[in-house]
């Protein structure tokens, strides 16, 4: 197996703001973050961090039927959501719950879907502006260009962020979504976490062009962007929300990224990729390069960092008795809100019916 | 009271609905200047405007998965799919995203969204103009599915399917189009309310239950059934449908179902 991911050094590409190897910190002031912003970012990585690891604990220990681990993409997640305003819309696609937890999304409520016993999460969407949990790959593409649509037509200063991956770009409902965004200049940021992988599929088996120039064709910017550095992220996602707000221009974000853990806990990684290849980019760790910088910079000291450690463990300790306790959702609710108003006569019968089969007494009460 | 072809009763469905909700869209292939290939939405991108009334990309999935996305931002699209064969890249997201939002935002998020599509042949279409999908979208938990069979009932039909809070699939017979009805073209949408069936004769000794286009069928022959095959087996099923007439209405055609599933051929 060999190793064809890249995270060039090249200067010219991609967008790099935290220092890489030889490669020195960009100019951080182009983000107009604050002290405070920035020690934000870190903050979130690190509870993402310890959400996520917890959340693929749970399921090895049968809490969660599924989960997909995002380890790796917390930079791709929080710098890119943190750009945008509170009325801005997210759709994520399935492995968003870094972008939940910016989104102040509760992690019990998110991961109903992963144990299997809501569609979607329980979570209000409309409430924090983020979508459900989208898993047809690359289907929340559409309906993140409608909503930026919808908004434009509204005459709102809204912005639309949609997440996918890497082998979501080679699904007809992504070409579809940056053209018709493209043809009424919908206020869109489409943005690929390229983690180069789309389950055992390597990037260079998914497509020949670079993700990001793909825009060109489309008729608006695309930006590559080292997806392990939450600077570049945010000033990339920063830069095209706000020509998306004033323009009505779309922009598509590649962001260079890795998935350090398999596709979903379902997956052996180890089948289709080198160990070798792994570790060459758990060296890029996003939380790392970023306490480094922050330590540097003078701007955290170890006293923070421990801070927001024990915040992290409370944060999953919270998500991890908050799964447990969710039991399975009552049977009726099977019936619920499949359509507006009154049960339809058939559907209140197989509600019935479902109900007597699902009590004690078995369906001969 | 004069005669009006389906295509008119629709047009003016489309007209009416736009007019009186303002957060009513009209969208599909070809459907602003053109008016449509079938003209059911002539004149109205001239009169409401070409963002009520637009024109999209040739893309079905499109057409389909944007609209999910207005209606989450609080519009009523009336999608167009521009052929029943050509509505297929559509399915993956009426099937996965237009039908189960509703159920999956627990209520919170519902899909106002009407997909027209012009179905089923007897028309002189070539392949693809001509299937009968209903069946895959009938058959789909959380979409309403609807076709109606005279001009008068097409009206009244989309303008309920309209005002439906959930997504409906409006089938329309192209058979149909241009057959004409006289009746009065208005009302909220209240004229044929989404889920009754419509009598339109009757009568002693069998029912037939149908819709869309097929209606017109058993009527043009003199005697139906044929004479010769009343007391055949492929008839057997005439003895239920007596017995369905006493209780025809409400729910339609599901007590005769039931009786007949209990009794052996």
């Amino acid at each position: 197996m060999t190793d064809t991911t890249t995270l060039s050094a090249d200067p010219n590409q991609p967008l790099r703001l935290l220092p890489l190897g030889e490669q020195p910190a960009g100019d951080v002031s182009a983000t107009g973050l604050s002290d405070d912003d920035l020690r934000s970012l870190y903050r979130l990585m690190a509870l993402i961090r310890r959400a996520d690891l917890e959340a693929t604990a749970l399921q090895r220990q049968g809490e969660l039927a599924v989960y997909p681990p995002l380890i790796g993409q917390e930079a791709a997640q929080v710098g890119s959501a943190f750009a945008l305003t509170e009325q801005d819309w997210i759709f994520p696609s399935y492995r968003e719950l870094g972008a939940a937890v910016v989104r102040g999304v509760d992690l019990g409520e998110y991961l109903h879907f992963y144990r299997a016993t809501w569609h979607g999460g329980t979570y209000d969407a409309n409430a924090h502006r983020f979508g459900h949990v989208s898993v047809p790959v690359g289907s929340q593409v559409l309906h993140a260009v409608g909503y930026a649509l919808g908004s434009k037509l509204d005459r709102l200063p809204v912005v639309t962020l949609v997440y996918f991956g890497d082998g979501a770009t080679s699904e007809g409902d992504f070409h579809e979504g940056c053209n018709f965004a493209a043809v009424f200049g919908a206020p869109v940021v489409f943005f690929c976490q390229n983690n180069q992988w789309a389950i055992s599929v390597p990037l260079a088996a998914q497509t020949v062009a670079p993700i990001w120039k793909k825009a060109e064709a489309y008729g608006f910017p695309g930006v590559q962007v080292d997806g392990n550095d939450v600077l570049a992220v945010y000033l990339a996602t920063k830069e095209a929300s706000d020509r998306a707000r004033e323009h009505g221009a779309p922009t598509l974000i590649e962001a260079m990224t890795y998935r350090i853990g398999p596709h979903s806990t379902a997956d052996d990684a180890t089948k289709y990729r080198t160990e070798e290849e792994v570790e060459r980019w758990r060296a890029l760790d996003p939380l790392d390069r970023y306490r480094s910088w922050l330590s540097a910079t003078d701007r955290a000291d170890q006293g923070l960092f421990e801070a927001i450690d024990e915040e992290a463990k409370e944060f999953a300790a919270k998500l991890r008795r908050d799964v447990v306790a969710s039991g399975p959702r009552p049977v009726e609710e099977l019936f619920e809100w499949v359509f507006a108003g009154d049960l339809p006569p058939h559907l209140a019968r197989q509600r019935d019916e479902a109900l007597r089969f699902a009590s004690e007494d078995g369906p001969n009460a | 009271m004069p005669e009006i072809t389906m295509v008119k009763a629709l047009n003016e469905a489309l007209r009416h609905s736009l007019a009186d909700d303002p957060r009513s869209l009209v969208l599909g292939e070809d459907v602003g200047k053109l008016g449509g290939v079938f003209r059911v939405t002539d004149g109205l991108q001239s009169e409401f405007g070409d963002e009520r009334v637009f024109d999209t990309p040739l893309a079905e999935a499109a057409i389909a998965g944007v609209s999910v996305g207005l209606c989450m931002a609080g519009w009523h699209p009336v999608a167009e799919m521009q052929f029943d064969g050509f509505s297929y890249p559509a399915l993956d997201q009426v099937i996965s995203h237009v039908a189960k939002y509703r159920y999956r935002s627990r209520g919170r998020q519902p899909m106002p969204l009407v997909i027209r599509i012009p179905f089923a042949g007897g028309y002189g279409g070539a392949e693809h103009h001509n299937d009968s999908p209903e069946s895959y979208y009938a058959h789909t938990a959380g979409l309403k599915v609807v076709t109606p069979s005279t001009p008068v009932d097409a009206y009244h039909l989309l303008r309920a399917s309209i005002a439906d809070p959930d997504p409906v699939i409006f089938f329309e017979p192209k058979s149909r189009y241009w057959s004409k009805e006289e009746g009065a073209l208005d009302g909220d949408g209240q004229g044929l309310p989404i889920g009754k069936a419509r009598v339109l004769r009757e009568g002693r000794d069998c029912t037939v239950i149908t819709y869309g286009a097929m209606w017109r069928s058993p009527w043009r022959l003199p005697t139906w059934p044929p004479r010769s095959e009343r007391r055949s087996r492929s008839w057997t099923f005439v003895p239920w449908c007596r017995w369905t007439w006493r209780r025809w209405r409400d729910p339609f055609a599901r007590p005769a179902m039931r009786w007949w599933s209990t009794r052996p051929p």
